[in-house]
């Protein structure tokens, strides 16, 4: 009996963590247990441990973010999603298969039940459009008329029918990208894999791939494992997400929670992509260390929640009686959370330290983090 | 000229043509699978066996260091061993054949390697066997420059074939020493080198033309 035998499905497994209650079993589509993944040294350089500790499950239908710089190990872990890759330790359970321990042929099958987009599309280019997306299923063995009929339906569902017969060369980034999505959904695949996929894309064009992928999600219930170090494509579309540095899982669950109350450096550097940590420049030159009179004090707070900021600043100017000022914000939403700092000024009549103690004790008791920043004239 | 002389050219023309065609043809048929192993071969690649790879790579080079008019006297044993004889045009193949497959290899290898890599990655991520990326990726992807590398094979079997008049091969080569230098005919020399002038000319010329044809890569409207 080998290792995948004794895995059948609903069996618990050892070391085993949802990232939320929909992840429990059988639902996962994909599942990480144990794994660890070390290149061993080669030609004088020393050998390179990718992945540690791995263990974390991929929800079932969900579209999933596996966000991380570069280096984290993203490239590794969806590799070893499709096989590409074999763990040094631990398994990788795919639609109820340890697809680590399938070799040859075996493994070629269960290859054609996951799908892969990638940075740079990876198109043939003596192939056109139809003839890219018939390859895998060439490589399946359909019959010519089946292969037919299959490209076609493709080409509409990513909307650029009318590209049949163009060749790569022809056809834009995004074109080439739809050209890759069809490609990789032509054997009905239960999982897409996306490699840094809009990457190479400008904004406009990325937002429509991401829609795109949201819509193959919703209507074809493809689960969807997003690798990117784009905070952006994660906020966009992904319910979930896994947060990697250095090799390691630091944080996991649904993105609102995860976003709005980040606890590992790595996942607050990616949110300030979004809401920014940084002052507008004609503000932060003008913060000085005293207070003046006439001027007002400087106080940043993040807020975050459904609804958080709303009301915010006129509760403070009513319950405080202060005629506060906002001198920066930037809320966006993420998940369906509002998240992100607001820069307020509180006016300083005399010198008082008394508006500015009170205005902190009022974000503490509403469990806004805030900080002092000094003062300007 | 005299028609006899025509004559003569005439019938050298097509024992170069036969003698390169026939040796193109099965060093292909040797250095196109030669080369796309050479290419896939090395550690970690599509058919990964590094030993074999070095040790074929080594043959590979010294097959091709070994001067073409020493080749074709040092094998004159085993040319008689395949054809029966070790002088004629039929005869002379036999190196020739020897001499391109190793050289055809390398240009395939170096062709093959050009293929981003990140295509046998992809085929390989839909479940592709190795032997289906050969024929679905690699050598569609890289027809274009195979063809350049024909074409350069050919060219240069022209040359070599020049050569085998040194045993009694025929051809150009042989037509233009014996009867262009050593009889003292520079007419017959200037006509033997006119002619393969135009041969060179034209099998380049079909050759960049077919590459071009095949080549997608470029937008070609």
């Amino acid at each position: 009996m080998n290792a995948h035998q004794s895995l059948a499905i609903g069996q618990p497994i050892e070391r085993f963590e949802a990232i939320s209650p929909a992840a429990d079993e059988p639902e996962a589509m994909v599942r990480f247990a144990g794994i660890s993944k070390t290149y061993p040294a080669y030609r004088g350089k020393p050998g390179v441990s990718a992945l540690q500790n791995i263990d974390f499950a991929i929800p079932r239908g969900s579209i999933t973010g596996v966000i991380g710089r570069s280096g984290a190990g993203k490239s590794s872990l969806v590799r070893l999603i499709n096989g590409l890759e074999k763990p040094t330790t631990g398994r990788v359970i795919v639609d109820g298969r340890d697809i680590s321990a399938l070799a040859g042929r075996e493994l070629r099958l269960a290859q054609r039940s996951i799908g892969m987009i990638f940075q740079h599309f990876n198109l043939l280019s003596s192939r056109t459009a139809a003839d890219n997306i018939a390859l895998p299923l060439e490589i399946a063995g359909w019959t010519t008329a089946d292969i037919k009929a299959r490209v076609t339906e493709l080409l509409a569902l990513v909307g650029i029918a009318d590209k049949h017969d163009r060749y790569p060369s022809e056809l834009s980034g995004g074109q080439k990208q739809r050209v890759g999505i069809a490609r990789a959904l032509a054997t009905r695949p239960s999982v897409l894999l996306s490699d840094e996929a809009t990457s190479a894309l400008d904004p406009q064009t990325t937002r429509a791939i991401l829609d795109l992928l949201a819509n193959i999600n919703r209507e074809l219930g493809v689960t969807i494992v997003l690798i990117t170090h784009e905070m952006s494509v994660v906020r966009q579309l992904a319910r979930d997400v896994v947060v990697l540095d250095a090799g390691h899982v630091v944080e996991s669950g649904h993105v609102a929670d995860i976003f709005t109350h980040p606890k590992h450096p790595i996942t607050q550097s990616f949110l300030a992509e979004v809401i920014g940590d940084s002052l507008p420049v004609s503000l932060a030159s003008r913060i000085v260390a005293a207070p003046s009179a006439g001027g007002q004090a400087v106080i940043r707070l993040q807020v975050h929640g459904a609804g958080a900021g709303d009301t915010l600043v006129a509760r403070l100017a009513r319950e405080l009686g202060l005629d506060v000022s906002l001198l920066s914000a930037r809320i966006d939403e993420i998940g369906g959370q509002q998240v992100g700092s607001l820069v307020l000024g509180i006016p300083l009549g005399i010198p008082d330290e008394d508006a500015v103690t009170r205005t902190l004790a009022f974000l503490s008791q509403h469990q806004f983090p805030a900080e002092h920043l000094g003062y300007v004239a | 000229m005299s028609p006899e002389l025509i004559n003569l050219i005439v019938q050298a023309t097509f024992e170069s043509l036969y003698m390169v065609g026939i040796a193109a043809l099965l060093g292909t048929a040797v250095g196109l699978p030669l080369g796309v192993f050479l290419a896939t071969s090395r550690k970690g690649e599509l058919f990964a066996a590094p030993i074999v790879n070095r040790v074929l790579g080594i043959v590979v080079n010294a097959t091709r260091s070994t001067p073409f008019i020493i080749l074709v006297v040092a094998i004159i044993p085993f040319t008689r061993l395949v054809a029966g004889t070790s002088i004629g045009s039929t005869a002379a193949i036999v190196p020739l054949t020897i001499a391109s497959a190793p050289f055809i290899a390398r240009l395939v290898e170096a062709a093959i390697r050009e293929v981003d890599g990140g295509l046998i990655e992809t085929a390989s991520s839909f479940g592709a066997s190795p032997l289906q990326i050969v024929f679905k990726v690699l050598i569609p992807e890289a027809l274009p420059g195979l063809l350049l590398a024909l074409t350069l094979a050919v060219v240069s079997l022209l040359g070599y074939s020049a050569m085998v008049g040194a045993v009694g091969g025929g051809g150009l080569g042989d037509l233009g020493i014996r009867y262009g230098y050593q009889r003292f005919m520079p007419e017959m020399m200037l006509a033997v080198v006119v002619v393969l002038i135009a041969l060179v000319q034209l099998v380049q010329s079909a050759g960049d033309y077919l590459a071009r044809r095949v080549n997608r890569r470029l937008r070609h409207r």
